[in-house]
């Protein structure tokens, strides 16, 4: 075929360049929005200060420690978790065509806190250290991460197995992450009953999802996990747009569906895993932000996934900076604030997309 | 010769679907595949531009064999309209970018947007162009589906039932349409069918299929009552009203 008269229309320039620039914005927000993070708690920090300590200048000692060894860690870990558990919703939305697609409608952080209890329970495994002085702490934190992310990838495991025996669709996999939902709920219920109230303390403590368990360490690896995963999931953009039209549309332009639709699922459950096994249960974000950068910049995955990457960074710091001072110097685990924020914003994303 | 397709078989699940499928097809000729409900006529798309993999048989779209191809290949190749597209909240100008998926390394070049832009002026859709799709009619709707397969730029186009929930007047445009592309680019095109008399209209070809194998294949205009009643078990009439053939069920 032939097109010789086409133009490059002005108009769809200005249209792409408004999501450019939003995503660009959320840049600034985030950066801004850490800076203010870092700066808010206890003890008050100037924000020169903290752009001071963050540039390598030189600042008082405290302003340091605070900043680098609690603060920021804190911060990051907010970012990259939101982060993730974001990306991971909307390629799951996408992968699965189904807008109830998240880690936590699949069963994934069921395995997990699963996996924590049962560590705990049988393998003597403590509950997670935490930087807030009034946090349960216990010995080998790590035996617990480790119990709960081979749970997540059993899950994972498990529907991804199912899917390559019944064929890779959407049906197949949302129904089976539901049914190991229910069974890892289960399990989790087994073991809490027959725990002593130390141990029912230490399972229940680990389901909060808290970003102030996270040092360095876990910052890194979440970090690390999270810039991988969102560059294969922003690689394969266009092929989540063909998904979206269709399976055989889809299959149509040339994508490998149900090997997309696997690997995608695979990465996404493996970043979740990463974040909930060091941070515990984060819940709602997977599945409210994906929904709200939806409405402002579209379904185009192009501009969807990364908006998506930035706002689940900034939603999720700003509630655990949220979280941090609301009852000082009490302070709420950042996941009892996303599911009260998140809960209310979805059945109001649900009422406002019917009236549209 | 644009396609030609070679003693195609299909099994699924034990079960021959398709047996014996033998045609071809030339440059700037729309054939139309028929037959009742259930009888292999998407199947047979699906086979020629390997979604389905054939249990034996050859595909060659201008030379080349369909089944040796990759996907990626398949869709420079061949533009497929499936009976069902569903519409996420994409801008028309996007949706239809997306046929350009088979030709974009990396980034989308300008070359890659003029092509879309001209796609859509060919379709009288430039006011669309930034609408999303879910508020568009079917009949938008499907010519967005039919943009996107042109602007793969294939030598084939393979239609699942391109007209089947549109109305009279939303018919009759995507069918001239067609059939104005057709001809312009010199491409071949299937499309599979329910309404007979549209398809006498329109195709150059007609394909009769009846349990999974061809029960005729011939020009639309040698259509006879007798293939139609064996095809479909009813008993027809064939009135040539003002040129054009009408199939009426017999009185």
């Amino acid at each position: 075929m032939h097109f010789a008269d086409g133009q490059v229309p002005e108009e769809y320039r200005r249209y792409v360049g408004r999501k450019a620039a939003l995503i660009g914005v959320s840049a600034v927000a985030l950066v801004l929005c850490l800076m203010a993070a870092i700066s808010l708690g206890a003890a008050g920090l100037p924000l020169s200060a903290v752009a001071k300590s963050l540039a390598g200048l030189d600042v008082p000692r405290r302003v340091d420690a605070i900043v680098w060894n609690i603060r920021l860690p804190q911060a990051l870990a907010a970012i990259m978790a939101g982060a993730a558990l974001s990306v991971s919703g909307a390629a799951m939305q996408s992968i699965l065509r189904n807008p109830l697609g998240s880690p936590f409608t699949l069963g994934i952080s069921h395995a997990a806190a699963f996996g924590a209890a049962l560590s705990v329970m049988t393998l003597g495994g403590g509950v997670m250290a935490s930087s807030q002085g009034d946090a349960v702490n216990i010995t080998d934190p790590w035996l617990t991460t480790a119990v709960a992310f081979a749970f997540s990838l059993a899950a994972a495991g498990v529907i991804i197995g199912v899917s390559r025996l019944r064929g890779a669709t959407p049906e197949v996999m949302v129904l089976t992450g539901v049914a190991l939902g229910a069974l890892f709920t289960a399990g989790t219920m087994f073991l809490q009953y027959f725990a002593d109230d130390v141990q029912l303390a230490a399972m229940v403590f680990w389901t909060f999802g808290d970003t102030a368990r996270a040092s360095w360490a876990e910052v890194g690896i979440i970090s690390a996990a999270t810039v991988l995963c969102s560059a294969y999931f922003i690689a394969n953009s266009w092929n989540y747009n063909a998904i979206d039209a269709g399976d055989e549309t889809a299959k149509g332009l040339g994508v490998r569906v149900e090997r997309v639709r696997m690997v995608g699922m695979l990465l996404a459950s493996l970043l979740t895993a990463f974040v909930i096994a060091f941070l515990g249960i984060i819940g709602f974000v997977g599945l409210v932000v994906p929904h709200m950068v939806r409405r402002v910049i579209g379904s185009d995955h192009r501009f969807l996934i990364p908006a998506s990457l930035l706002l689940g960074g900034l939603l999720l710091l700003l509630s655990d900076t949220v979280a941090r001072l609301i009852l000082a110097p009490h302070v709420l685990p950042v996941s009892v604030l996303t599911a009260f924020m998140g809960a209310p914003v979805f059945i109001y994303l649900i009422i406002r997309g019917q009236k549209r | 010769m644009i396609l030609s397709v070679s003693d195609l078989d299909f099994r699924y699940g034990g079960h021959q679907v398709l047996g014996n499928v033998d045609f071809r097809l030339e440059g700037g000729e729309l054939l139309a595949i028929l037959g009742p409900n259930g009888v292999g006529k998407t199947t047979l798309l699906k086979c020629i531009n390997a979604i389905h993999a054939p249990s034996s048989g050859a595909v060659l779209v201008e030379d080349r064999n369909v089944l040796r191809m990759r996907p990626h290949e398949i869709a420079l190749t061949i533009g497929y309209v499936a009976q069902r597209s569903d519409s996420a909240r994409l801008t028309v100008f996007d949706a239809v970018l997306m046929g350009r998926k088979p030709h974009v390394k990396w980034k989308v070049a300008d070359h890659d947007l003029k092509i879309v832009d001209s796609a859509i002026r060919h379709l009288h859709m430039e006011h669309l162009a930034l609408r999303y799709i879910d508020q568009l009619s079917g009949g938008e709707l499907q010519k967005v589906a039919i943009a996107r397969a042109m602007v793969q730029e294939p030598r084939l186009l393979l239609l699942d039932e391109p007209t089947s929930s549109l109305d009279l007047k939303s018919q009759v445009d995507i069918l001239n349409m067609l059939r104005h592309i057709i001809t312009e680019h010199h491409l071949g095109a299937i499309m599979t069918m329910h309404d007979l008399n549209t398809a006498l209209r329109y195709a150059d070809k007609v394909l009769f299929l009846k349990n999974g194998r061809i029960h005729s294949t011939g020009p639309a205009c040698q259509v006879t009552p007798e293939v139609v009643e064996e095809v479909y078990g009813l008993p027809v009439d064939i009135h040539n009203v003002s040129g054009r053939l009408m199939v009426v069920p017999a009185a």
